[in-house]
């Protein structure tokens, strides 16, 4: 076995010290308890409280686990959650757009659709919630694929089928699109997954800037794609309603 | 905020809601510019009291406004007119002369003045003041709850008498403070409010004197009664200074009017705290005899007032914030959704949440929650999923009921409020009722309706007809069920609401 990073270990015991119930300790007591040079032990305890894992009481001087270690383990948005958040948003993203939106989640190798809002035509439509939609070719999927390194992974080591002429499915020109994302802020998808369909999507991150999701609008390809440019006024409607749900989403619990 | 449709002018809506108090700014097309909101203190001194305190309120109304206004990052010159919607029957007295709250304000769900009813009844019973009122004699609606303040806050009475004291839902209070309090603000309700007190003649508009007299509540206590939709007064202070308030709705009659069900047989649900179920029935009240409430839906300025069915749940979005709250199964609302589809069937428990007896179809105030079928089988998702049919199956219950009153048969549900974002319930809804499940692209019809309202007062709109187009589809579920698990299902559900029944002793109401 190879050998083990000293003073990781070191803070890890650290952590697990500070963790033993309701307690703040001096950094002697600290030191003492793992038979640690006062000078070691106040370097490594100065680096986990950069990173926010402990926190020092600015009356007694004393050290207690930081809420960074807190959020580790909460950090996990519910896609319900972000459903409810983004509900009157993205109606209203209708409703502009003129289009039906989508609110897709990275889940497995895919899109997961958690949520749906109709175009506002009096068509019929059926709800889509639950279905599954690939991430190289779709406008959301892109997005998922540029922001969120999970999706990165699947998207560049699955395979890429060729859905229409147009779907891109060569690795380089995949990364270039994804960098074009990530220099634009968001994604297109123009008969690349569909015939005749073009859709248009963006991030939302929450309140640590990490990407959990993507939305966007569908729709028929002349609408939203007339004479091959994509309509300007839709890609800004897309991001207004990406950074809309993404600000609601740092103001806290509901 | 999200483009460039924010060119004025707009219409400012207040929710005075049971949880919290917002405020959303709409403009012309009904779309939404900005929203603020803030949650105030659910307090609970014994089991089955809810109160709320009014200064809290009155101070996050104002708020809100200041929020939503900054955010949408207008000026009162830009705002029309100011709508008000509010919690219904919530029940609160103050001093006119200091404007100071003389008790907390008594929340619809408390369930305090059930004996009272009982003793209010006679030997009648429940339907007492039923042809006058609509309504039938329970601890939900204002008129006992004004008694119980007159008989148990010292000197009340007395004072009240001399005319000192002013009783108001909660429309009268934010209306009164909003122009001006104790220097000079209006003193009104309107007659969808006025319709929830049990005092208010349906067929005249009017304080029922008899009924008054039989309550023993003094006349000088009561505001003026007003149509839902005419301009009361004016703000007098804060960042909508000037603008003039327009409307007036009790929160689930603004959803009927958000929703655009302005034409007989046109009915809405809205799934919030509780869930309310309201069904047009035109300029005639139609007397229920299925367990349902006559009341008014609205009355737009001189217009001859429009009346609805109602079928009133009284837990339905509480009993996710109970799970919440209390039980600490899940960390927020929508996550009952993640719990409950970790399973693929309630497991055989059913959730009745009776926390203030059974209002519609029952109206059983000697009833308190269950949940049966209970084997060591069941786990907590079961019990979420329980949790959620329960909203299902109690308004398939209230649907059933509509249907033998008013002899419309349901094609489609139209849905809004909060637990509407809830994919798995609205599938489930779609299941139990065996119809489609639709929600309008503005979930938040409350404030849209108390919006419509001003707005139509004061020219912003012209017609209930130019509202109307303003209705689209977001969504639609469709029944995926059989009809023999339907069936099976609900007779289970009928046989866990039985088990409720009785739990209070009837003569004393003792817990
Ligand atoms: N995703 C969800 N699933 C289930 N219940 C939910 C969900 N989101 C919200 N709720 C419930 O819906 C209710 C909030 O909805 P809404 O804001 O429409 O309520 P409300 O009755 O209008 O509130 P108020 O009484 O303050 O006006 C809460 O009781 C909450 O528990
Ligand atoms: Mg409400």
């Amino acid at each position: 076995m190879a050998r083990n990073i000293q003073s990781l270990e070191r803070a890890a015991a650290m952590l697990r010290l500070l963790a033993g119930g309701e307690r703040r300790l001096g950094l002697s007591d600290v030191a003492t308890a793992l038979g640690l040079a006062k000078g070691t032990a106040h370097g490594i305890l100065r680096t986990l409280q950069h990173e926010g894992f402990v926190e020092q009481d600015p009356a007694s001087g004393r050290y207690q686990l930081g809420a960074e270690l807190l959020r580790l383990g909460n950090s996990f948005l519910d896609v319900h959650e972000l459903r409810a958040r983004a509900l009157v948003w993205t109606d209203d993203l209708a409703r502009s757009s003129g289009e039906s939106v989508y609110l897709g989640v990275l889940h497995q190798q895919g899109v997961l659709i958690v949520h749906h809002v109709f175009r506002p035509d009096d068509s019929r439509q059926v709800l889509e919630v639950g279905a599954m939609q690939p991430l190289h070719s779709t406008a959301l999927g892109k997005v998922l694929s540029a922001y969120d390194p999970v999706a990165h992974t699947e998207a560049v080591e699955g395979e890429r089928e060729a859905f229409t002429a147009r779907t891109l499915t060569s690795e380089a020109d995949f990364e270039g699109v994804l960098d074009l994302t990530r220099a634009r802020g968001w994604a297109a998808d123009v008969e690349e997954t569909w015939e005749g369909l073009a859709s248009i999507a963006a991030p939302i991150h929450d309140r640590r800037r990490m990407p959990v999701g993507a939305v966007g609008v569908a729709g028929a390809v002349e609408r939203v794609c007339p004479d091959g440019e994509l309509k300007p006024e839709l890609v800004a409607a897309v991001r207004d309603c990406a950074r809309a749900v993404s600000r609601d989403l740092g103001a806290g619990r509901f | 905020m999200t483009d460039a449709h924010t060119t004025g002018p707009f219409i400012a809506a207040i929710d005075q809601g049971t949880t919290s108090s917002r405020c959303i700014v709409f403009d012309k097309d009904g779309r939404i510019v900005s929203v603020d909101q803030k949650e105030h203190e659910q307090i609970f001194p014994k089991p089955g009291w809810v109160e709320h305190d009014a200064t809290e309120i009155w101070e996050n109304v104002q708020e809100v406004v200041a929020g939503a206004v900054v955010k949408a990052g207008i000026s009162a010159a830009d705002v029309k007119a100011i709508g008000i919607t509010n919690q219904r029957e919530t029940t609160m007295m103050w001093d006119r002369t200091t404007g100071e709250p003389v008790h907390n304000a008594i929340v619809w769900q408390d369930t305090r003045t059930d004996a009272l009813c009982r003793e209010l009844g006679r030997n009648v019973g429940q339907d007492r003041f039923r042809r006058e009122t609509g309504l039938p004699l329970a601890s939900y609606f204002a008129g006992p709850k004004i008694r119980w303040l007159l008989d148990n806050v010292e000197g009340l009475r007395e004072r009240a008498e001399s005319g000192d004291i002013l009783f108001g839902t909660m429309d009268s209070w934010v209306i009164w403070n909003l122009t001006g309090g104790v220097n000079g603000g209006v003193h009104v309700t309107d007659v969808t409010n006025a319709s929830r007190t049990l005092l208010m003649n349906l067929h005249r508009m009017a304080w029922d004197e008899k009924i008054l007299s039989s309550m023993d509540i003094p006349a000088a206590v009561l505001p003026e009664i007003k149509s839902s939709a005419e301009v009361y007064g004016k703000a007098a202070s804060g960042v909508l200074k000037g603008v003039p308030v327009a409307s007036a709705l009790g929160d689930q009659q603004a959803a009927l009017f958000g929703q655009t069900c302005f034409s007989e047989g046109e009915a809405k649900s809205t799934y919030g705290t509780g869930t309310f179920m309201l069904m047009n029935t035109g300029e005639e009240p139609v007397n229920s005899y299925n367990g349902l409430l006559t009341t008014v839906g609205y009355q737009i300025g001189d217009q001859k007032p429009v009346y609805a069915l109602e079928g009133s749940i009284a837990v339905t979005g509480s009993l996710v914030q109970w799970m919440r709250d209390q039980m600490g199964m899940i960390k927020t609302a929508a996550e009952i959704e993640t719990l409950a589809s970790s399973v693929d069937d309630n497991g055989g428990a059913y959730f009745v949440p009776a926390f203030s007896g059974l209002f519609a179809p029952y109206w059983r105030s000697d009833a308190r929650g269950v949940i049966a079928g209970l084997t060591r089988y069941v786990t907590k998702a079961h019990i979420a999923r329980a949790v959620l049919e329960a909203t299902a199956w109690q308004t398939r219950e209230i649907t059933d009921a509509m249907t033998k009153d008013s002899g419309v048969e349901l094609t489609a549900l139209k849905v809004d409020g909060g637990m509407t974002s809830n994919n798995l319930l609205m599938q489930t809804l779609s299941d139990f009722l065996d119809a489609p499940v639709v929600r309008p692209m503005v979930a938040e019809t409350t404030c849209l309706g108390a919006a419509y309202a001003a707005g139509l007062a004061v020219g912003f709109w012209s017609s209930t007809d130019e509202l109307r187009a303003n209705w689209r589809r977001a969504a639609e579920w469709t029944p995926r069920m059989d009809a023999d698990v339907r069936d099976r299902e609900y007779k289970n559900w009928l046989k866990a609401v039985e088990r409720s029944m009785g739990w209070l002793d009837e003569n004393t109401g003792e817990e």
